[in-house]
């Protein structure tokens, strides 16, 4: 796992049946593209999140491919419909094989 | 480095006389929709009209999609710096088995400090930065390191005693003992630095609102310190932007902690009085 890596989520804890909603994701990560020499000369390996994706009560919201020219600490922020009451489900795919998930519950009202 | 250093010639020799000048804006910052930030304020006396009747925010001058980013602190990504400090304020370091919470308590009580720092220390008869004061409880109250300046944990402590502190009007004392580290950091000030021969005056004084290359210049304010910069993806302090800008001038430059820059941070914040605190900030 690669140092620091955070996932956070800010989401609405509420919304009426239909709605749409605005969800702000960012995790912290260096996202090092492995285009980059470190000061001994040598590439710096590739280090990224590859791809992020979400979904609601288990049907998919959006799915991304995330490429090296990416920067740090990668900001994602779009919109959902709440047919239901249910649970965003929010998960990040590291280049070294680790998964990091948040989830997040939306009640109706 | 010759491309960046050719460049700005040609800029501070055309872009300065010739442009006119793009105001800095009339928005208003109010950070989560409930911290009502003051980032325009009368004048300190001290400054007598070199910077007109107002000072302001280096926020004014960021594009708008810049300044959205710090209002709202899960898009501000200084925010992150933040989460760290507050991990290490509660952290036991040292052979007194303390961290900073075992005396201080929470973070929160340290509202308002911020705000008056560069400050005199009677006990150690010197003007002392947040860093310097932060360090001093490391070295003599926890029996832990001292951080490099504006390196390890520096600047995560000081991203959060500033955010503590935020919307709180910047106030440090400039007379009394303080004030000869103040005059000090003034002749710094307006001294020329470098191939260039520019002063911080000659840019932020002189030429604030005006574009430089692509960017746009502010007044130089350090309300908004620590500040997260695009460019870098990281926190910065204040003694590593005042290096950075008299390296742009092609001189050698003092480092950051040395007595000049701590003298220049308390002359540069207090022609901030007035301003909110605003660190983090967000800057290009
Ligand atoms: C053993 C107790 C102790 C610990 C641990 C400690 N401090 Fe302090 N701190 C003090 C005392 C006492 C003062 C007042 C010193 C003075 O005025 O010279 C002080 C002053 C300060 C001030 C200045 C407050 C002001 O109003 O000017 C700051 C900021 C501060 N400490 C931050 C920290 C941080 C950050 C840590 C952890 C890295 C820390 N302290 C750890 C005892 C402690
Ligand atoms: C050649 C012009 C030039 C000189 C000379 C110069 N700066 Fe700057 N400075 C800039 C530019 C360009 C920026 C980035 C845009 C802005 O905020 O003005 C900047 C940014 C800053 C900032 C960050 C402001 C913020 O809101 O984050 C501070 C603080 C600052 N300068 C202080 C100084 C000090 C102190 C000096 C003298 C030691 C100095 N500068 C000399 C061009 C200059």
């Amino acid at each position: 796992m690669a140092d620091g890596v955070k996932p956070r989520v800010k989401a609405p804890k509420k919304a009426a049946a239909g709605d749409v909603v605005t969800l702000k994701t960012l995790i912290s990560h260096k996202m090092e593209s492995g285009q980059r020499k470190g000061s001994d000369g040598n590439l710096i390996p590739r280090s990224i999140i590859n791809r992020f994706t979400c979904e609601f009560n288990g049907k998919s919201v959006i799915d991304v491919t995330l490429e090296a020219a990416i920067s740090t600490n990668p900001y994602f922020e779009f919109e959902a419909t709440v047919p239901e009451a249910g649970d965003f489900k929010f998960t990040w795919y590291d280049d070294d094989g680790s998964v990091y998930d948040e989830t997040k519950s939306v009640a109706i009202g | 480095m010759n491309f960046k250093t050719m460049s700005l010639i040609s800029a501070v020799a055309l872009a300065l006389p010739t442009l006119g000048m793009a105001d800095a804006d009339d928005d208003t910052l109010v950070i989560n929709e409930e911290i009502e930030m003051t980032t325009k304020a009368a004048a300190p006396a001290h400054l007598d009209g070199a910077l007109g009747d107002k000072v302001m925010s280096g926020w004014h001058f960021r594009s708008d999609e810049t300044q959205a980013m710090e209002m709202d602190d899960f898009d501000n990504p200084g925010m992150l710096g933040v989460e760290d400090g507050e991990v290490i304020w509660n952290t036991v370091e040292g052979s007194e088995g303390k961290s900073c919470a075992s005396c201080h308590g929470e973070s929160s009580e340290m509202a308002g400090v911020k705000a008056t720092y560069p400050k005199w220390n009677d006990g150690a008869e010197e003007v002392r930065t947040l860093q310097m004061q932060v360090n001093d409880c490391r070295v003599n109250q926890m029996g832990a390191e001292a951080y490099g300046y504006d390196k390890g944990g520096a600047l995560p402590l000081e991203a959060l005693l500033s955010s503590v502190s935020r919307g709180m009007p910047v106030n440090v004392a400039i007379d009394g003992p303080a004030q000869s580290t103040w005059e000090q950091g003034k002749d710094i000030y307006y001294t020329r630095f470098g191939q260039l021969n520019l002063s911080c005056a000659n840019c932020h004084e002189d030429n604030y609102g005006n574009m430089i290359r692509a960017d746009h210049l502010s007044q130089g304010q350090v309300n908004g310190f620590p500040t997260y910069r695009l460019k870098n993806t990281k926190l910065n302090g204040s003694h590593s932007r005042f290096k950075g800008c008299i390296r742009d001038t092609r001189a050698a430059t003092f480092n950051p902690g040395s007595p000049e820059f701590v003298a220049l941070e308390l002359y540069v914040t207090s022609r901030g009085n007035g301003l909110s605190v605003e660190g983090p900030s967000v800057r290009n």
